[in-house]
């Protein structure tokens, strides 16, 4: 039951302005193949809100109120942590990685790269979103908060003071979006059970196994923050 | 200096290596064993430290040292590393699981914009290796398993990599492949190997024997024997038994295997996601034929290992070779796809293990036959718990690894110890049954750990243990509750290639070196712990450098080795280094070294015939800019002493028996790691052991299909993990347990933290709710409902 198999459809089959094959010699869609099709159809009805925030020459381009980017790089702003950046970015380009390669904020992780484990997890004006599943484009006109961008100066915010002192961390690499989920939870709730630490970071993956000294971290810097 | 001088310091030196001084050191529990030891140790180490009541920075919990750089997102990580012009790579996988690979045609990738290296995969590692390579005379490796690396490119972008390597054209001609574990035992089962083949061990372990027979897919058995276990049957008064199956469970460390590999001319700098940078060093200066001095391996931050991060891999080094190719660094990170498929996982077991008794609890016989499977690689074996927890008249155990088309296993926590605790631990709960005796009153009769009987006595006392119905299956309602019991065995390995160098500068600066990575577990604070003692300064004014090869060599962490192996050289690097700066600066202060001790950051006359002075003032007057130390891990004080570490665990669970499902409520953990240098430290990783180890019992699965060989849930989502809301209370109790057998005394944690033994914990628990008996993990819904069921029909569900 020999036969003969090609690993990959040939350059033919492939369209790569649309939807690229999975690299690796997968078949099927890929997520970034995913993205960067939608990039190009339907991302634009998405950006109606954000307009304001690419330059004048791609507003002009959105005469029916739809604007079509790419697939070449677009120039955004983008507004992190109280900071304009103005950066050139391909529309598929997710948050995660324009924060990471374009911006150098390596605090947010790319774990499984498809929304499941919040390791990349980042605020959207105060709302925690997934940044690996969030397009660049769609944060322009938002308010971006990372993990580098809740302490104050060298002040840490007290959630990650109460990270240190309860030791709420081994390797670490779950911990910044640990910390912002958490940090969102505190925002929105300040008197917060350990029912609904679990529940605010039952989208986060800690593979070392230390959530019970996270919720206790987070129920201490509720504490604090009500005490201060 | 003159020569003859010269001489005679050597031969001094020489001479104090070899002297011995005899000394008490403390052994035992506090509070149940404590009691002092003699112990004949070099002349050259440092005075014995008291119990950790009596320190004032080790043994407690000081903050960890890289806390806030965690917090604040600032660690650096391998795959956070952006070197000016690096390039990103990105591997071509097989999609077939086995496979002779025809041709591999890179033009249209070459050719592809951004590309600026192709690499075509000559020798594939971590697959076990035939014994006679001339049976397979192929030119590219022979495809074992579906995401086997072929290929490599490496662009200017992460896109354009990934994009130019799905126009690497693979020709395959595919050969019959077994994914099953059962049907490949079969005789006429599809070959994974044409002949028989072997697998390394890493340095965490894994790996299996390569003197064994291997009959098709076979290879083993290998056998331990103890006495005669036919006599040893008909000595006992009952006989137990049991066939236990465990899945293959993956590590998943959130960051993925991965280097940025920077070959110039004159020197290979590779960053990576390790637990051994010594070892990474050592494949890639094996692998391309340089010197060690010319490969420099930097672990900065890395998230995450469990076993599997150990040697270079194909990541390493096809980065390296892609660097090499392009001229600029490469970054080389696995995706999450082919983190599952291809860098290890923990072997399958299925056991049918045996156990005979007389009436009183003395065990006669054991016998265990195990096999498990590897996928393409070796390591199966899961008889340790058998062999070393109780002690048995008589014991016959042979393992076996069935090769299937799948990734090579890897060392995963405590490797083998978590499947065969799962079977020998449920199986003395079946004893414990039959001869109507209380679980941990059979422990006692025949366990002889001295620090498990006292585990165990803490368990009686608790409250948790007090609730349990010995009755099993009392309770009337759907929802049952239960209560279960088991212990966990690690051992003590020393890795002597442990060394650390200590620096007092003039300005009063401290700072502490060592190649050891710290994975998570915390070695670096540790590290300054060992300072703050010696030098009596506080933790926060230590420098601790690690994760470079440029220091003194680290050992690699793997099996529980690096706190126990490291510790000693750093203090004795400390100890040696404050007793010359003492020597240093006594003239100064106008007295003798003997006269000075450090205490409180201060520098003290013992005769008081100097006012105390600051650590820093002293500093000030030394006579050279800096003082440096560096200390080599001396072997254990009494090498004749095999020691193994203990820990045991309860379990509380509910069981719906309506809906199949199982609640982990509480769990009480009692361990023992030598003199806990840092409990907080240390209870994290208990959790952490707890935590996988109740993943691995009721969720965890690498799910294969049979008719194309692939993994169906190569991600997050479907391959299920723990998440926040089942975790359980996790009462953890650290038990110190000096065993005199360093300078700091300290043991490991991560192998036994739990993991070992909290599955047949929950097992026993599901028991003691049930009365019926789950032999097979993951316990998913639809395997509790089936042992529900079976039983009732009056069968078993094996």
């Amino acid at each position: 039951m020999s036969d003969s198999r090609e690993s990959t459809p040939s350059p033919a089959e492939i369209d790569p302005k649309t939807m690229a094959t999975a690299g690796s010699g997968r078949s099927g869609i890929s997520r970034r193949g995913f993205l960067k099709g939608a990039g190009l159809t339907a991302a634009g009805t998405a950006l109606l809100e954000g307009v304001q925030g690419f330059s004048a020459e791609v507003a002009a381009h959105a005469p029916h109120g739809v604007t079509e980017l790419g697939p070449g790089p677009v120039p955004v702003k983008l507004h992190v942590n109280g900071v304009e950046h103005a950066m050139e970015i391909e529309p598929r380009t997710t948050l995660a990685e324009a924060l990471r390669m374009q911006l150098g904020m390596t605090g947010t992780k790319i774990v499984c790269d498809r929304g499941v484990c919040s390791g990349c997890a980042v605020w959207l004006d105060k709302m925690p979103v997934n940044s690996c599943m969030t397009l660049a484009v769609d944060a322009v006109g938002r308010h971006v908060t990372t993990i580098e961008g809740i302490s104050s100066g060298d002040t840490m915010h007290p959630l990650q003071a109460a990270f240190v002192k309860d030791d709420a961390m081994q390797c670490g690499f779950c911990t910044p979006g640990m910390v912002m989920s958490c940090a969102a939870l505190l925002e929105r709730n300040p008197h917060p059970s350990e029912h609904d630490v679990r529940h605010a970071v039952s989208g986060n993956l800690c593979r070392c196994g230390t959530y019970p000294k996270i919720f206790a971290a987070t129920l201490d810097a509720a504490g604090t923050l009500r005490n201060a | 200096m003159t020569k003859q001088t010269m001489d005679d310091a050597l031969m001094a030196e020489v001479a104090g290596a070899s002297a011995k001084k005899t000394v008490q050191m403390p052994v035992g529990v506090p509070g149940y064993t404590l009691a002092d030891e003699t112990r004949e140790i070099p002349a050259s180490e440092p005075p014995v430290w008291p119990i950790n009541k009596d320190l004032k920075y080790v043994g407690q919990s000081i903050q960890r040292y890289d806390g806030m750089a965690k917090a604040a997102g600032r660690a650096r990580y391998t795959s956070d590393v952006q070197l000016p012009g690096m390039l990103y790579a990105k591997f071509v996988n097989a999609n077939v699981p086995h496979a002779k690979v025809t041709s591999i045609d890179t033009t249209d990738a070459e050719k592809y914009p951004g590309v600026r290296g192709v690499h075509v995969i000559q020798h594939v590692l971590g697959n076990a290796v035939l014994r006679d390579p001339a049976l397979e005379p192929v030119k590219y490796p022979v495809v074992r398993y579906a995401g086997q690396p072929v290929a490599a490119v490496a662009a200017i972008t992460p896109a354009a990599a990934e994009e130019a390597a799905a126009l690497v054209k693979v020709k395959y001609e595919t050969i019959p492949f077994v994914v099953d574990p059962i049907k490949a035992r079969e005789p006429d089962a599809p070959a994974v190997f044409p002949g028989p083949a072997d697998e390394e061990a890493s340095a965490g372990g894994g790996g299996g024997p390569s003197d064994v027979k291997q009959t098709g897919n076979i290879h083993g058995p290998s056998i331990h024997k103890r006495g005669e276990t036919e006599q040893g049957f008909k000595d006992a008064d009952v006989i137990v038994e049991g066939h236990y199956v465990t899945q293959v469970q993956t590590h998943s460390a959130l960051e993925t295997h991965g280097v940025v590999a920077d070959w110039k001319p004159e020197m290979l700098t590779v960053y990576a996601s390790t637990q051994g940078t010594a070892g990474v060093r050592e494949e890639l200066a094996g692998f391309y034929k340089i010197p060690l001095t010319q490969v420099r391996v930097i672990t900065e931050y890395m998230g995450g290992g469990f076993g599997a991060k150990f040697g270079a891999g194909n990541p390493g080094v096809v980065a390296a070779a892609l660097s090499k190719k392009s001229g600029a660094p490469v970054r080389l990170m696995l995706d999450r796809e082919e983190e599952h498929l291809s860098v290890g996982n923990r072997p399958s077991s299925d056991q049918l293990l045996r156990i005979g008794a007389k009436n009183d609890g003395t065990i006669t016989a054991m016998h265990l036959v195990a096999y498990g499977t590897a996928g393409c690689g070796t390591g199966a074996g899961c008889s340790g718990p058998a062999a070393n927890l109780y002690k048995s008249a008589s014991l016959h155990a042979e393992e076996s690894d069935v090769f299937i088309n799948a990734g090579p296993g890897a060392a995963m926590r405590a490797p083998g110890h978590p499947q065969g605790a799962f079977a020998l631990e449920q199986t003395m709960d079946d004893l414990a049954v039959k001869l109507n005796m209380e679980p941990l009153d059979l422990r006692d009769k025949t366990d002889e750990h001295p620090v498990r009987r006292v585990e165990r006595q803490i368990v009686r006392e608790s409250e948790l243990w007090k609730s349990r119905n010995p009755v099993a299956g009392a309770d009337r309602g759907p929802v049952k509750r239960g209560v279960g019991f088991a212990q966990s065995v690690w051992y003590r390995f020393v890795s002597m290639g442990s060394s650390a160098e200590v620096r007092i500068h003039k300005d009063g600066s401290l700072e502490v070196m060592s190649g050891v990575q710290d994975i998570g577990s915390g070695i670096k604070t540790v590290m300054a712990q060992i300072l703050s003692e010696q030098f009596g300064v506080p933790p926060s004014q230590i420098t601790v450098k690690v994760g470079d090869t440029n220091y003194a060599e680290g050992p690699q962490s793997g099996g529980s080795v690096t706190t126990l192996s490291l510790t000693p050289a750093v203090r004795d690097a400390a100890w040696q280094a404050s007793q010359k700066f003492l020597a240093d600066i006594a003239p100064a202060l106008g007295t003798t070294a003997n006269d000075l001790v450090l205490v409180d950051g201060e520098v003290r006359s013992r005769s008081g015939k100097t006012q105390p002075v600051s650590f820093k003032r002293a500093a000030a007057k030394m006579t050279s800019t800096q003082i440096s130390v560096q200390a080599k891990r001396v072997p254990d004080y009494d090498p004749k002493k095999y020691l193994t570490y203990g820990g045991v665990d309860v379990a509380e669970v509910e069981v719906d028996t309506e809906l199949g499902r199982i609640h982990v409520r509480r769990v009480l953990s009692v361990h023992d790691c030598g003199r806990p240098m840092n409990p907080e430290q240390t209870i994290s990783q208990i959790n952490g052991g707890i935590i996988q180890g109740i993943s691995f019992t009721l969720l965890e699965n690498r799910l294969l299909d049979p008719v194309y060989g692939l993994m169906v849930n190569p991600d997050l989502e479907q391959y299920k993990i723990i998440g926040s809301r089942e975790i359980p209370d996790i009462d953890v109790r650290l038990v110190e347990a000096y065993i005199g057998q360093s300078s700091t005394d300290a043991s490991g944690i991560g192998e036994a933290a739990g993991v070992v033994s909290i599955g047949a914990a929950i097992g026993n628990a599901v028991y003691n709710a049930t009365g019926v008996r789950i032999r097979r993990t993951p316990m998913t819904p639809d395997v509790v409902l089936a042992a529900l069921h079976a039983t009732a029909q009056g069968k078993e569900l094996a």
